[in-house]
């Protein structure tokens, strides 16, 4: 009897197991919180019972619990209890709640240190295994500290397979605690590699790729190792493990590669097994610069059956694999063209995602718009946003990559809502504005749909070259009172500050617009209704939490109350008005600027105008930047209030690196200048309409552009195939375009190449900007070679230096050690002109070598320092030879011989540039400056002294500063007679005139000032002011320079190095 | 590396999770209801792979995952792991299971949670892959499914009175 009612209670105690409770929260579907938490109070009761059968009972519960997501932390310490449970049953639940629910910072997890110590030397392997399987779930640095001898002896001494092959795998996670265990336990892991049971192989395989994968090159050393394993092993998975460890290390060992090629093709060939097929082809990818291009291609062939295959994930993988070959060997994916369009329209999102990434590497200039057609459709189809936006930033990817290369029509360019228009192209966009105004006043018409997502995905920045575009232009406007509206819906008040600002100031120009437009008009209701809607709107923005809107906002909208008065006695304001945003916009490169010098001590903010009597400079280099009727006739303000005004319009000018002003005289002399016709701006494409009531019309341009094209085509049989060629090899090698065929199809307008760089003005002074505008209308063919040629580090010269550089590059021979070290061959590298490709990954410097205006004696060397190979370079110290004429500048007190150190240390693959000043006594001949960079390459476990040695060059031409200058001034120079002359002539001068006048500029630092027909006058400076003339002339393939300068041995030896320069070419 | 498995049927109730790294459980709900709704809205007939699962690490993980009928089994991994040798590890699992069960359906799963974990405790230890062989496994599954019931059996006969503990 009493035995029955014991045994009753203990079954009640029982009564909910894992099952029941279940079952409970199943039948409890209305109010399951609460049931559960009736059902956690139960269990709080059984875990304070003794009897461990139900306290196992309640944490295997709480398992279930923790599973739906509730914390049961609060249980640790019961875990632990029944993990020390002597029952294999119990211990097991104990260990699985722990793996569930311990982590780092759970305390109790110190108490089962010795418990698990107990477990792992369990004569039971089951024990054992529940231990390690829960170890390397919680394992903690202490633990792992503690625990590390007892996995090692297990490792070594264990005499079961299973928990051999646990604790081979636990160490990896030892080792990531603890990494201090490493060292030691090495060899043993080592050892287990060779292990007669295939599954400890097979662990520490797996370990030892973990491990390589985190730091490969201390790996190196097993490479023998596993190359035998490679060969003798049948198990896909460690095979697969091997290989994949293979792909990691060959990249640092290229003999690696080569050793891997045969046994790799063996297998592509042999193995049913696609997994095993497809690392293979991974890994022979992962060392292609050193394979053959037979083993890449059988490659691509094996990618493409996968990619043809029904089998979706096998196509995904060949798409993935696709695109690791893209980045070496871009051919011969993209003779693959036609199969990833196709997987485009793959119904499955990840291939989709997949063939978007190798499209990028697809795009040429034929293909441009059919491709962004399609994906402009796919975003219209799109249904998650991960995926739109991920179509989105392709599509800008696309198009911009290698700076607008591929774009060949802008207009449809234009009419792409989410192609990239940074703000700067549409301004010297001017051949197509009337049709980018419509455009823009659309998107803007339709802002509010956009700006909710567009804020997200920062496309917002669109909207602030629409309304400048439409504020500028706005006299191409159809309906500017509703693009006014538009612009000053409260909406806008959301976007960020800088783009606000935009709006108002734009909105004020619409203003101006909306006046002109109704002053003929007898009934002024319309033009008043403007002026009060300006009054209602602008508040919004004084209000606003942006000093510049604000500021902007105020002005304007004191200007308008002003003009509403005028306006009811009826007073014609709209003249006066519209003065205010007078004046046209014309194209900036933003390399221009570098051709213009900021005269000396020239620091203050006064427009470059007022301080240019005082300048030697010639009159009208810099334009007028203030119009000269900004005031309003009628105007009854004061003369402060006037002064402010015009104070808030230069601070917004200043804010507006496109907004400069040329006065109607360089307008002029823009349109006279010689040399204009061969702006290619001017080609206008007629085909095209110009206005366009919607937004999307891609579909247009592409037919469109396909009958250009077929015109095109046939034109260019007639003539000029040869020329063109040529043209574009001698461009230089920084178009590294698509298949041949596509060489030959030209852009629309030219002019993309010249204002693809564009915003790049912005963060330029202001004062450089007004003049530089002047000197870009000269200087526009040149600039074509200017952008072509030159892409580094260009951002990176300070403003103050006028400088010009020539780039030279060195390259270090270096001898390649088995695994990782790297000798010095301290061989000498040559200093060339020009840029010299690099192809080893080495330590590679570039100099920069620029003339400091400011003083005449001083040549500033900016030396960027690339540490390309894999160690950490420290302790560099730069020194040069003295010679006498030019010495390096070293801090004082220190010894003509010493040094100077570089103040950086270099980790692998990082640059910085050091820059260095050398005093120049006499600047009229070339000299080459030896020197020697000494610097400690460091390993993990050595480190050596490296000593490099280099030239410095310093041509003639490195002294000449681009100086613009304008004819009269020039004809003055040529007639004081104070220049000596001198004359060249080169022969078989193969190129375009203006591309050898842009040839001329751009490495010799001249200027043009005037261009007749196939005659120039070319202008530059000394930075110790020595003027130097050219006038080039060319008939055929002769061409004959003239030159005058008050030096004539600089003159002699910069002409010298002009013939230079077109002799290599 | 293994960064989590996850378990979960049609409708996105988890029936089994396991996480190789630590998460707080609110975030570990998170990743499932995340993780559900990325597979959750794919066709069966297109690939097996998914990435940006952005709860789980970043671009270097993916989700490999299987549907049978009415589960979903997802694997999150690394670059490290061969994506099809991981889509033949869940196959073997799931063949476990069901040679384990005797026709594996989401009720055993649901009831039996706790055996789902000992039997993937036999594939996959911390992580890392421990066996792939089913044969090897379901031996494991089974020895220690006999201690168990040894010892269950030893202590109900001791509830019982029948036997006494040997000393």
């Amino acid at each position: 009897m009493a035995l029955k009612i014991v045994k009753g209670s203990i079954d009640r105690m029982f009564d909910k197991n894992l099952q029941d409770l279940v079952r409970g929260i199943r039948n409890h579907k209305e109010d399951e919180a609460k049931y559960i938490s009736t059902c956690i109070d139960e269990i709080k009761q059984e875990l304070k019972q003794d009897n461990i059968a139900v306290k196992a009972n309640a944490v295997c519960k709480l398992t279930y619990l923790q599973m739906l997501g509730y914390d049961v932390s609060w249980a640790a310490f019961n875990i632990v209890e029944v993990m020390s449970s002597s029952k294999f049953t119990y211990k097991r639940i104990g260990y699985l709640a722990a793996s569930q629910c311990f982590h780092e910072s759970t305390d109790v997890i110190m108490l089962t240190t010795n418990q698990i110590r107990k477990d792992l030397s369990s004569p039971n392997q089951y024990d054992t295994g529940v231990a390690l399987t829960g170890l390397s779930c919680f394992v903690t640095p202490d633990l792992a500290r503690d625990l590390a001898n007892d996995i090692m002896t297990l490792v070594s001494h264990g005499d079961c397979v299973k928990r051999k092959r646990c604790s081979v795998l636990i160490m990896y996670k030892v080792f990531l605690k603890y990494p201090e265990s490493l060292r030691p336990a090495f060899p043993r892991l080592k050892e287990k590699l060779e292990d007669p049971d295939p599954g400890v192989q097979s662990a520490a395989v797996n370990v030892i790729c973990e491990l390589a994968r985190r730091n490969p090159k201390n790996y190196l050393s097993l490479a023998p190792l596993f190359f035998k394993l490679m060969t003798s092993s049948t198990n896909n998975w460690v095979l697969i493990k091997i290989i994949k460890l293979f792909g990691a290390l060959t990249p640092l060992e290229p003999r690696l590669g080569k050793k891997l090629i045969e046994p790799l093709t063996n297998l592509i060939h042999s193995t049913s097994a696609m997994s095993l097929l497809y690392e293979c082809v991974n890994t022979v990818i992962a060392g292609q610069y050193c394979s053959s291009v037979g083993s890449v291609v059988l490659c691509v062939q094996k990618l493409r059956i996968l990619i043809e295959d029904s089998d979706q994930n096998l196509k995904y993988l060949g798409l993935l694999a696709m695109s690791k070959i893209l980045k070496t060997h871009p051919k011969s994916v993209q003779s693959h063209k036609d199969l990833i369009l196709q997987c485009l329209d793959d119904k499955d999102e990840s291939i989709r995602l997949r063939a978007l990434d190798l499209l990028y590497g697809m795009v040429s200039k034929k293909n441009l718009m059919e491709i962004v057609k399609k994906l402009m459709l796919h975003v219209d189809k799109a249904e998650g946003t991960t995926y739109r936006d991920e179509l989105l930033t392709k599509i800008i990817d696309i198009c911009s990559q290698s700076n607008y290369q591929y774009i060949t029509n802008f207009e449809w360019s234009v009419s792409q809502p989410v192609t990239p228009h940074p703000p700067g192209i549409s301004v010297s966009w001017w051949t197509i504005r009337v049709f980018a105004v419509a455009q823009m006043a659309t998107l803007l018409d339709n802002a509010h749909l956009l700006t909710g997502s567009m804020q997200r995905n920062g496309i917002c920045e669109v909207l602030y070259a629409a309304a400048w575009i439409c504020g500028e232009f706005s006299e191409h406007l159809e309906n500017p009172l509703q693009t006014l509206e538009a612009m000053l819906r409260p909406k806008v008040a959301t976007l960020p500050g800088h783009i606000q600002a935009v709006y108002v100031q734009n909105a004020a120009k619409l203003f101006a617009t909306v006046l002109k437009s109704q002053e003929g008009n007898t009934d002024s209701t319309t033009a008043q209704e403007t002026s009060q809607l300006m009054i209602d709107r602008l508040p919004l923005f004084v209000q606003s939490a942006n000093l510049e809107v604000q500021e902007r906002a105020s002005c304007i909208l004191q200007l308008v109350k002003y003009i509403q008065k005028l306006q009811q006695k009826d007073v014609e304001v709209a003249e006066e008005v519209i003065a205010l945003f007078a004046g046209e916009l014309n194209p900036v490169a933003p390399k221009a600027q570098k051709k213009v010098p900021v005269p000396e001590g020239y620091l203050d903010l006064t427009p470059p105008s007022e301080s240019e009597s005082e300048d030697e400079q010639p009159k009208a280099i810099f334009a007028k930047e203030e119009p000269k009727h900004s005031r309003p006739r009628h105007t009854e303000v004061d003369e402060k209030e006037l002064a402010r005004r015009r104070e808030a319009r230069k601070q917004e000018q200043a804010n507006n690196p496109f907004y400069i002003k040329a006065s109607p005289s360089s307008q002029k002399v823009y349109q006279d200048a010689p040399g204009v016709e061969h702006i290619p701006v001017v080609q206008i494409d007629l085909s095209v309409p110009l206005k366009v009531p919607g937004l999307p019309m891609s579909d247009q341009y592409v037919k469109l552009e396909e009958e250009r094209r077929q015109k095109e085509r046939a034109e260019k049989k007639k003539k000029e195939k040869k020329k063109r060629k040529e043209k574009r090899s001698g461009r230089g090698k920084k178009h590294d375009s698509g298949p041949e065929s596509e060489e030959d199809i030209t852009p629309a307008h030219m002019v993309d190449i010249v204002t693809e760089e564009m915003p790049e003005v912005r963060c330029v002074s202001l004062q450089i900007q007004f003049s530089t505008s002047r000197i870009f209308n000269e200087l526009s063919p040149s600039s074509f070679w200017v952008f072509n040629e030159k892409k580094s580090s260009k951002h990176k010269k300070k403003k103050q230096k006028k400088e010009k550089e020539e780039k030279e590059k060195k390259k270090k021979k270096k001898k390649h050690h088995h695994h990782h070290h790297h000798s010095d061959g301290g061989g000498e590298e040559s200093v060339q002109n020009g840029t010299v490709e690099e192809e080893e990954p080495l330590p590679v410097s570039v100099y920069d070598i620029q003339g400091n205006l400011q003083d005449g004696s001083q040549v500033v060397v900016s030396v960027i320092f690339e540490n390309k190979c894999d160690s950490f370079l420290k302790s560099m110290e730069f020194n040069v030879l003295d010679s006498l004429n030019s010495k390096l500048q070293r801090p004082e007190g220190s010894g003509p011989h010493d040094g100077l150190t570089v103040p950086f240390q270099l980790p692998p693959g990082v640059s910085n540039e050091a820059r260095f000043v050398f005093t120049v006594q006499s600047i009229v001949m070339p000299q080459k400056l030896k020197g020697t960079l000494t610097f400690i390459v460091k390993n993990e476990d050595s480190s050596t002294h490296e000593k490099l040695d280099f030239k410095l060059h310093f041509t003639c031409t490195s002294y000449l500063i681009t100086t613009p200058c304008y004819s009269d001034a020039f004809a003055k120079l040529l007639e004081s007679g104070d220049l000596k002359g001198s004359s060249v002539r080169l022969e078989g001068v193969n190129m375009p005139f203006h591309h050898l006048l842009a040839r001329i500029c751009f490495h010799h630092h001249f200027s043009v000032v005037e261009r007749i027909d196939s005659c120039a006058s070319m202008y530059s400076r000394s930075i110790q002011g020595h003027h130097v003339c050219l006038l080039v002339k060319t008939s055929g393939q002769t061409v004959s320079i003239d030159a005058k300068c008050d030096e004539p041995t600089l003159l002699g030896n910069v002409l010298d190095e002009i013939k230079q320069t077109f002799s290599q070419c | 590396m293994i960064k989590a498995i996850l378990i979960f049927n049609n409708h996105g109730k988890p029936r089994l999770i396991r996480f190789y790294q630590y998460f707080a459980e609110d975030m570990q709900q998170q990743i499932i209801r995340e993780t559900f709704h990325l597979v959750s809205k794919r066709d069966d007939n297109v690939c097996n792979f998914l990435e940006g699962g952005s709860l789980i690490g970043g671009s270097d993980y993916k989700l490999i995952y299987r549907h049978y009928a009415t589960l979903y089994f997802v694997f999150c991994v690394d670059s490290s792991e061969s994506e099809l040798g991981i889509l033949d590890l869940i196959q073997v699992f799931v063949e476990t299971l069901d040679k384990c069960f005797e026709n594996v359906c989401e009720l055993d799963l649901i009831f039996h949670m706790d055996k789902v974990h000992y039997i993937l405790q036999e594939v996959v230890m911390g992580g890392m892959v421990l066996e792939t062989n089913m044969n090897e496994i379901v031996a494991q599954v089974e020895v220690q499914n006999r201690m168990e019931k040894s010892e269950s059996l030893v202590g109900s006969v001791a509830k019982n009175g029948h036997v006494t503990f040997p000393t």
